[in-house]
């Protein structure tokens, strides 16, 4: 990734708006892309651009004019992920950090300034630590973020202050708008050079000539209304956060940050009865490297123990575990979503003690192998046997599978559902059955031989033929019992000389499957 | 509360009194009425349970441990601890066969750890949590994670808290552990009547193997669904149990008992 069109951190008071592009050392570098099936320059950096070459212009023609140039093809993916990576590092700013691909971000620093000295140091602290990186940067602070955007185009490290907008973008370039290439050549040819040019003319105007969101795109570069950004992330409810001028490394003084935090957080939350349902906790490592580890509960949390010990078991387990490289030097812990606490009455009832533990022991394990691996059952209105059960997450779901409207059981009949049923059913081999219709005398399932000394059935099962792609052959179940007293649950796919049909509309072959076994 | 359970409350309750105070009353009489007498009142609470069975009597054991489950705790919620394997061996726990065997789906709630340390780990964590009834710990195979050390952890667990772990091992081998008692489960066929009748409830054919507070032995039993409790069979040949190697012949004990007497 080499840089030009420099890339700028679009900020607002407003934005930051930013284009980050990396430096390469290499005399000469161009990154080349094929479009419209020829191989154009992609970006160049600085020496390129000294030498003549521009964007756009064939890699042969550039080739001519420098016959020493160093060639990069372009990756999109990447530069993506680099913007992300840049985005993440952001994030120590202010939550509201927004993409403006391919080069451009936004970071909204409304009441953010002032933690970091002030807009102009901010400013600086961005533009030195990504520049120490190697990526060329442009930035600039401004009311809206499209007038931001607009003056990094053009120079780097301007604030400008609410109302004069219009001042500071006039005599910029058409291009600078970023209102695409038809535009921008549109507007040349009817001698509108600067901003100031098009916005002395009348909006009606521009608006027949360029259409209406040309025309809102300069309003906003203008200061007259303002665009609002996408953050990557919604802004957490709750925030705690650690700066450390030293970074830290080993795990003992992680784990005591983090239960300080937690403190800090249920403190925080606590004043308005809150408690936490998704906690976040954010690394960010020296080399700009962020790494954000979430956890969700099942209830509102608001004791500082339970929020340490569920990141503990949650590190605890971690496949790759925290790598702090050179140290974290900022930890931050976040509430990003949060619901009122409900206040019971805990001594007297066994029962809100008895959930509150039951949550809190889901929460914990959930937390070290996943919030899918833990998980309540409901019943399902369907007669298809493998489809009769829900699984589904106990954090999230534990009342309601509490009151669950199972099917009664038929008082003193035997159980006429399998214990344990096998999500596919197993195909057995059956030699023959004597009657069409009826049950096998014996059948082969997992290489072992079982015959048959009491049958039960059939139970007949149609498939739901009324539901998309619910149509399949009607299964007739039996349950039977072999010679050792075990006994199964099997089933024949599709009935005799009727559905079960090749393409020649012969009659196929019977297959027989085991589904579950009884106790 | 129906006839026949109540029959085993009262049953149990005699028993503690016969047995004197020696023996804690936390226990939960089976319904079954040799097996209680010989667990001295029925299976005890806040300890380590173990039901071994082969590979092919999955069900079965899965049958009894489930009713093992719900004597001990009817009303509170039951933690179902299994590994990812198990579910592709032996298929997955259905909801709709535990319904019939008169135990309440609502109450259970179904871990599955992808791995045996997992598992053993998340049931230790689901024995201190005091909430819970009972915990079930599904293993599948010889698990080399589950010797005396964490057998051990399992019973202090347990018996701090006070809820009771059972454990399902499947295609395994008994091996030296701390658990209270330990069972081998196998499927008995149905009572003999004619081939063209139905089969009735599930039928198992247990045998206590270890009894860490008295002798062993081998019974069938029937599952009541309706009352959810362990009965004798009607009309079954019982099966002459093996004398125990190291215990003495129950008649001989009782000889010898009266003699003294």
């Amino acid at each position: 990734m080499l840089p030009l069109p420099p890339a700028g951190e679009g900020w607002g008071r407003g934005a930051v708006a930013g284009d980050t592009l990396e430096m390469t050392q290499t005399f000469l570098s161009v990154v080349v892309a094929k479009q419209h099936n020829a191989i154009l320059i992609h970006s160049l950096d600085e020496a390129a651009v000294q030498a003549g070459l521009s964007i756009g212009l064939p890699l042969a023609n550039a080739r001519a004019i420098c016959p020493e140039l160093t060639v990069f093809d372009a990756d999109e993916v990447a530069d993506r992920k680099t913007l992300e990576d840049i985005a993440d590092w952001c994030d120590r700013f202010t939550p509201l950090v927004a993409l403006d691909p391919p080069y451009g971000l936004f970071l909204d620093i409304t009441g953010c300034a002032h933690l970091f000295g002030g807009e102009r140091a901010l400013l600086q602290i961005v533009s030195s630590a990504l520049s120490r990186r190697g990526f060329a940067v442009s930035a600039a602070i401004a009311s809206t973020s499209i007038c931001a955007r607009t003056l990094t185009r053009q120079t780097s490290g301007k604030i400008i202050a609410e109302g004069e907008e219009a001042e500071a973008v006039s005599p910029l370039p058409v291009s600078a708008l970023g209102a695409g290439d038809a535009i921008t050549a549109g507007l040349r040819r009817a001698g509108l050079k600067t901003i100031g040019d098009v916005a002395s003319r009348g909006r009606h105007e521009i608006t027949a000539r360029f259409g209406a969101p040309f025309t809102t795109l300069l309003q906003q570069a203008l200061g007259q209304g303002d665009a609002p950004i996408s953050p990557r992330k919604p802004p957490p409810d709750y925030i705690v956060e650690k700066r450390f001028p030293e970074p830290v490394a080993t795990d003992t003084v992680i784990a005591m940050n983090l239960s300080a935090l937690a403190g800090m957080l249920v403190t925080a939350m606590d004043k308005q009865g809150k408690g936490a349902r998704r906690l976040e906790a954010s690394f960010f490592r020296t080399d700009g490297a962020v790494r954000t580890i979430p956890v969700d509960t099942g209830r509102p949390v608001t004791k500082a123990e339970a929020i340490d010990r569920l990141f503990r078991e949650r590190l605890d387990a971690l496949n790759d575990p925290l790598d702090p490289g050179f140290g974290f030097d900022l930890i931050r812990l976040s509430a990003s979503r949060t619901e009122i606490v409900v206040q019971q009455q805990r001594d007297l009832d066994a029962n809100v003690h008895d959930n509150d533990e039951l949550s809190a022991l889901i929460d914990r394990i959930a937390a070290r192998i996943g919030g899918k691996r833990v998980v309540v059952h409901l019943p399902e209105d369907t007669h298809i046997p493998e489809r009769a059960v829900l699984s589904v997450p106990a954090q999230h779901h534990l009342a309601v599978a509490a009151q669950a409207a199972w099917p009664e059981r038929i008082e003193s009949e035997p159980p006429l559902r399998p214990l344990r049923l096998f999500e596919k059913p197993e195909p057995i081999k059956v030699p023959f059955a004597t009657v069409p219709d009826g049950p096998p005398h014996q059948f082969t399932w997992r290489r072992v031989t079982h015959a048959v000394v009491r049958v039960e059935g059939p139970e007949r099962i149609a498939m739901e033929w009324w539901k998309p792609n619910g149509d399949g052959p009607t299964r007739d179940y039996f349950r039977i019992e072999d010679e050792a007293g075990l006994r199964f649950w099997i089933f024949r796919d599709g009935l005799y000389e009727s559905e079960p049909a090749d393409a020649e509309g012969e009659p196929a072959s019977i297959r027989w499957f085991v589904h579950g076994l009884f106790a | 509360m129906s006839t026949a359970r109540t029959l085993a409350t009262l049953r149990g309750s005699i028993e503690r009194l016969e047995q004197g105070a020696a023996h804690d009353l936390n226990k939960i009489a089976l319904g079954h009425a040799a097996a209680d007498s010989v667990l001295h009142g029925g299976l005890a609470c806040a300890a380590v349970h173990e039901v071994f069975a082969e590979g092919h009597q999955s069900a079965a054991a899965t049958g009894f441990i489930a009713g093992l489950a719900g004597r001990v705790s009817p009303r509170r919620p039951l933690v179902w601890v299994r590994q990812d394997f198990s579910e592709i061996e032996s298929g997955a726990l259905s909801m709709g066969g535990l319904c019939e065997l008169g135990l309440n789906p609502r109450l259970l709630v179904t871990v599955r750890a992808p791995d045996t340390d997992a598992a053993l780990r998340t049931a230790a964590d689901a024995l201190a949590c005091d909430a819970l009834g009972a915990v079930v710990l599904e293993v599948w195979g010889q698990a080399r994670q589950l010797d005396l050390v964490a057998s051990r952890k399992l019973t202090l667990a347990a018996a701090a808290s006070g809820v009771t772990a059972l454990l399902l091992r499947v295609a395994a081998e008994p091996r030296p552990s701390t658990a209270e008692t330990r069972w081998i489960v196998r499927a008995a066929h149905s009572p003999p009547s004619a081939p063209w009748s139905a089969w009735g409830v599930p039928v198992f054919d247990a045998q206590l193997v270890r009894n860490r507070h008295g002798p062993v032995g081998r019974w069938i039993m029937e599952w009541n669904c309706d009352e959810c409790l362990f009965s004798e069979p009607s009309a079954y040949p019982q099966p002459l149990a093996a004398t125990p190697a190291h215990r003495p012949h129950q008649a001989q004990a009782f000889a010898g008992q009266r003699r003294a007497s």
